[in-house]
Order: C-alpha cells, then structure tokens, then sequence
C-alpha cells in the first residue's frame, strides 16, 4: 500500500468538533474543547499529547463507551452513539480488561462467541492471534499467572482475533520489553497490510509514533484542541532499521517532539 | 516476520509458588481429625458420668444405632435434612436471580431495597412465629421460613457483588457488543461469584439455625421437634441423639459447600495467593 494510495482511501472515522465535559460534584469539567480530523480506510493514525490532556477520553467517545458533549464522531458516515459493531478498543488499564477466571485461550475466545463463526474458522483466529503475539504455549495460563507485558498481549490478541475494520488502541505497547513493542508494532503494519484495518493508536512514544503513522495527531492546550496534523509519507512497508535511519525520520521525530513540549 | 515469544510463559514455578505453604492432605486431615479427637475427649470425659442430664457417650451412641433401626427417626432426619437442603437451594436461586436484578437495574433497587432491608433486620427466628401464625402449622410453614431467613444474605451479597463488578470489564463487555444474556452468564455473574459465594455460606449457617427453630416451634416432625419432645420427656440420650446427629448435619453440609466453594473460586483462591507473594 503506497501513501497516494491512502491519501485517496475513503475517510472512515470523522471527528468534527468533537467536545467533551465530564459531570462531576464540582460541576461540568471540559476536557476536550474542540476536535476535527479524520482518519482513512486502512490508515494508521497516532494521537500524541501530553498525559491527563484527554487521549483515553477521545478514544471512549469514538468507541462509543463516552457521550459525547458537541460535535460529532461518525464512523463510515454514521453518528456513533454508541460501540459500533465494527470497533475493538484494547484498554489502557489491560490488566483490569482481561477476567481472571478465564485462561487467556477463553479470554481471547469470548468476544468470538456472539459472531457465529465456522469452528474452523474460530479456532484458527484464536491461535493465530495468540500466535501472532507471542503467546503460544501460554492459552491455558490465567492472567494473573501472568507479567503484565504478557497480559498487554493477551489483550492485543483478543482485539485482533475479533478482527475489527477499525481496531482502537490506548498506549497498548506501554509494559512491554523494547524487543517484544518492535515485534508488535510491525505486527500493526502486518495487520493493516493483511485485513486493510484502520488503525487509531494513543502512545507516549514519540519514535512509534512516526514509525507507526500515516498521520500523527498531536493534542495540546487544556481543555485539549488539535496542535497540528503531521503526514507521514513512508508508505505501507517499513522497517524497525532502514525506516529509522531516513532523514525524514529525524525531522518528524524532532517536529513532534518540539510540539508536545510547546503544547504541554 | 516470525513472531517467537520473547518472554517465556511462566510454568510449574509459578504455580507451585503461587500454593499456600500447607499442603492439601494437611487441612483435609485437619478438617477430619478435630472432630474425631473433640468426640474422644468427650468419650473420655463422659464414661463414668453419673449426672442424668449428662449420660455417657457411649449410652448415647447405643441408643443412637437403636433409633437408626425406627422408621420414625429415618423420617425425622429425612425431614429436617430435606428441608434444609430445599430451602437452601431455592433461597440461592433466588437470591442470585433477584439479586441479580436488583444488581443490575438500579431504579428497581431504589424502590425495593428499603423493604429487603426493613425484612433482614428481622432476627431469622423470630419469623416463624408469624409464618406459623399467618400459615399454619405445616411443613410448607417451615420451609417458608428458612427459604426466606436464607435468602437475604445470598440476596444482599449477589446484590452488592453485581454493583462491584470491575468497570473495566462492563466496558469490554459492550466495546465487544457480548449481549445481555452473555454478559450475565459470562462476565456480570462470575466477577461476582466470591461475594456470591460468601453469602451463601451465611445462608447456608442461617438456614440450618432456622431449619431447627421451625422445628422446636409446635411442630411434629423433624429432628429439631424430635429432640425438643425427648427433652420435655426426660428422654435424655435421646435429646443428645438428637444433638449430635443435628451437629453432624450442620458440620456436614459446611463442609460440602466449603468444597464447593474451593472449587467454583479455584481461579479467585490462586490469584489472591498470587498476589500476597508478589
Ligand atoms: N470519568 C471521569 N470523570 C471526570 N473526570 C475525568 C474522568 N475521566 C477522566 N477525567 C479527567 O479528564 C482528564 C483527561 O483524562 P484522560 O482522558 O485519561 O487523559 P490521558 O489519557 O490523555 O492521560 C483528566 O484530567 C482526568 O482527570
Ligand atoms: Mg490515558
């Protein structure tokens, strides 16, 4: 997939105007003031920003978990009010997102249940995506048996398995070894390339960010507005090496970098 | 790209550490030998007993192999045993059922929970009298009265289990659109099993109390009422017949739900341990 190619891809999240203010006993608190952007059919968008500025916030009302105070978030055109059927959201809290009485096979087999697929079919989903993030060996583990980049994983390969067009993730590679994120981030081109998912990821990670992106958003201010939309033109395929040594690489980290420090 | 597992599952190490120190045999033996030894002493204690009101263990046991052989204390035991174990099982239903609702929808709570609390703080006991009043006098009375004194406890704890569910995983539940039915079976109800679980043990030790007292109060059968009439008779090894084989009941049953329990929170049980040794 080239980068013309998704520059010309149909949008399929939309985000205008989006608000958000949570009630609280103290009042109405705003939280996010004023958000527009959109994100195409197979892309790879990255939401950066400095911590408490609203990212898990943005992410629960595109997933439909959060109302949303004014504007609108649409998926494929539609308002969305509440969790499309289209949509996996892979928790910030993954330790919490995972039941302890299921062993990690089950807890990736749950959401499955409902989608009436051929056994065939299930099962293969299943052990691919546990395989894909390498946790075969581990299906019969509880989570609490297991680390917590481990847990991160299970997680992962539930939303995979699920096989959803638009696949939402919160700072999912945060507890994992340098090797194990390197592994998985190109598992997110790999997926992108192989179903043509779209890709909504929040991270702290500003190399990731670039590595991972079509387009980086960068959220900034209190209550949060976007600072700036950053294309990323490296095309479908990358790599950990080649990808990272290009100039354009340097640049884009650095831009990034001075607008998160100017916004937080 | 071939993904391998960078990270090694953790295996036997971590289960084995994850066991409490004592062994299984240990507490099962535990279990079993402290009511042999607290008979012994007993046996000991009572064999030259020359107080009427506290005759020898041995008399007792005599008159207890005697009294196995009568048709009228198969059905006594068959009766109060019977009772229990029913009401037990229907105030569990129940309870999770109704709980469950309550749990779940919280405008049915508001409106009902003042009632259940009103009716909880209701000494058990003290709701036989007016069942019996209400009702009558059968056996439909007392299975009443220890059905509902058993319920609150499951009823309360399943109640409050529901409304402690981890928000996290209702979360999940919808971002994956699990229906309602799922989501009760599959998530809502195992997250609240612990609490679930330690309601009805109370319900369990408050259906046993209450199964005797709808016993001893102006009925004719049941072990409750059997030992009640061998002490206004002056019967007295048969009263402590009675005693005993109720002592054994009650110890009997806890101890098939303590099993019980072991086995449906395996997972909640090992996961505690898990993160007191972390
Ligand atoms: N449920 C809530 N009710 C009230 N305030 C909230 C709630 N969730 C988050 N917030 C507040 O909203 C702000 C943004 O939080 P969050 O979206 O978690 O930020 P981020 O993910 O960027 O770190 C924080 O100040 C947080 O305290
Ligand atoms: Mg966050």
């Amino acid at each position: 997939m080239t980068s013309d190619t998704l520059r010309d891809a149909p949008v399929r999240l939309s985000v205008r105007g989006l608000a958000k203010s949570y009630d609280t006993k103290r009042g109405s608190v705003p939280v996010i003031a004023d958000l527009t952007f959109d994100v195409r059919v197979g892309e790879i968008a990255c939401i950066v920003g400095p911590s408490g500025i609203g990212k898990t916030t943005l992410l629960k009302c595109l997933t439909g978990l959060q109302s949303i105070s004014s504007g609108q978030a649409l998926i494929d055109g539609r308002p969305i009010d509440g969790p499309p059927e289209e949509m996996a959201l892979v928790f910030q809290e993954y330790t919490r997102s995972l039941m302890p009485w299921l062993t990690v096979e089950k807890n990736v087999r749950l959401p499955l249940k409902h989608l009436r697929l051929p056994a065939a079919e299930r099962e293969e989903r299943i052990r691919g995506a546990l395989a894909a993030v390498g946790l075969a060996g581990a299906e019969s583990k509880y989570p609490w048996q297991l680390s917590g980049g481990m847990q991160q994983r299970v997680a992962i390969a539930r939303a995979i398995a699920y096989r959803p067009e638009v696949l939402v993730m919160d700072e999912p590679f945060a507890s994992v070894d340098a090797q194990t994120r390197f592994e998985l981030e190109d598992l997110c081109l790999r997926i992108r390339e192989q179903f043509g998912m779209t890709i909504v990821v929040v991270t702290h990670d500003i190399d990731e960010a670039v590595y991972l992106s079509d387009r980086v958003i960068v959220l900034g201010e209190r209550p949060a507005r976007v600072t700036e939309i950053i294309d990323v033109d490296f095309g479908g395929a990358r790599d950990q090496l080649t990808t990272r040594a290009v100039p354009e690489f340097a640049e884009l980290r650095s831009e990034v970098f001075e607008l998160i420090r100017k916004a937080g | 790209m071939v993904f391998t597992s960078s990270i090694p599952a953790r295996t036997s190490v971590a289960r084995r550490a994850g066991r409490s120190g004592t062994p299984r045999w240990v507490l099962i033996g535990t279990e079993v030998l402290v009511p042999i030894v607290l008979l012994g002493l007993w046996w000991v204690s009572s064999a030259n007993s020359t107080n009427t009101f506290f005759p020898p263990l041995q008399v007792i046991l005599e008159r207890l192999l005697q009294l196995v052989q009568t048709p009228t204390f198969l059905v006594d035991v068959g009766s109060s045993l019977g009772n229990l174990l029913l009401s037990f099982v229907l105030a569990s239903v129940i309870g999770v059922l109704l709980g469950a609702a309550l749990g779940l929808v919280p405008a049915l709570a508001w409106f009902v929970e003042p009632t259940i609390h009103f009716f909880r703080a209701i000494p058990p006991v003290a709701l036989v009298p007016i069942f019996v009043s209400l009702i009558g006098f059968g056996n439909e009375t007392r299975i009443l009265s220890i059905t509902l004194a058993a319920l609150f406890p499951v009823l309360i704890s399943t109640m409050d289990g529901i409304r402690g569910t981890e928000p996290t995983l209702a979360m999940v539940s919808r971002v994956y659109r699990i229906g309602w039915f799922d989501r009760l079976v599959s998530v809502t109800l195992p997250a609240a099993s612990p609490r679930i679980l330690s309601g009805m043990q109370v319900s369990l030790i408050t259906a046993f109390v209450v199964m005797i007292a709808s016993e001893m109060l102006g009925s004719s059968t049941g072990l409750g009422a059997a030992t009640l009439l061998a002490q206004q008779s002056f019967a007295i090894a048969d009263m402590w017949v009675g005693i005993l084989v109720l002592g054994v009941i009650g110890y009997a049953t806890t101890a098939v739900f303590t099993l019980f329990r072991r086995r449906v929170l395996r997972w909640y049980l090992a996961s505690q341990q898990q993160e007191k040794n972390a």
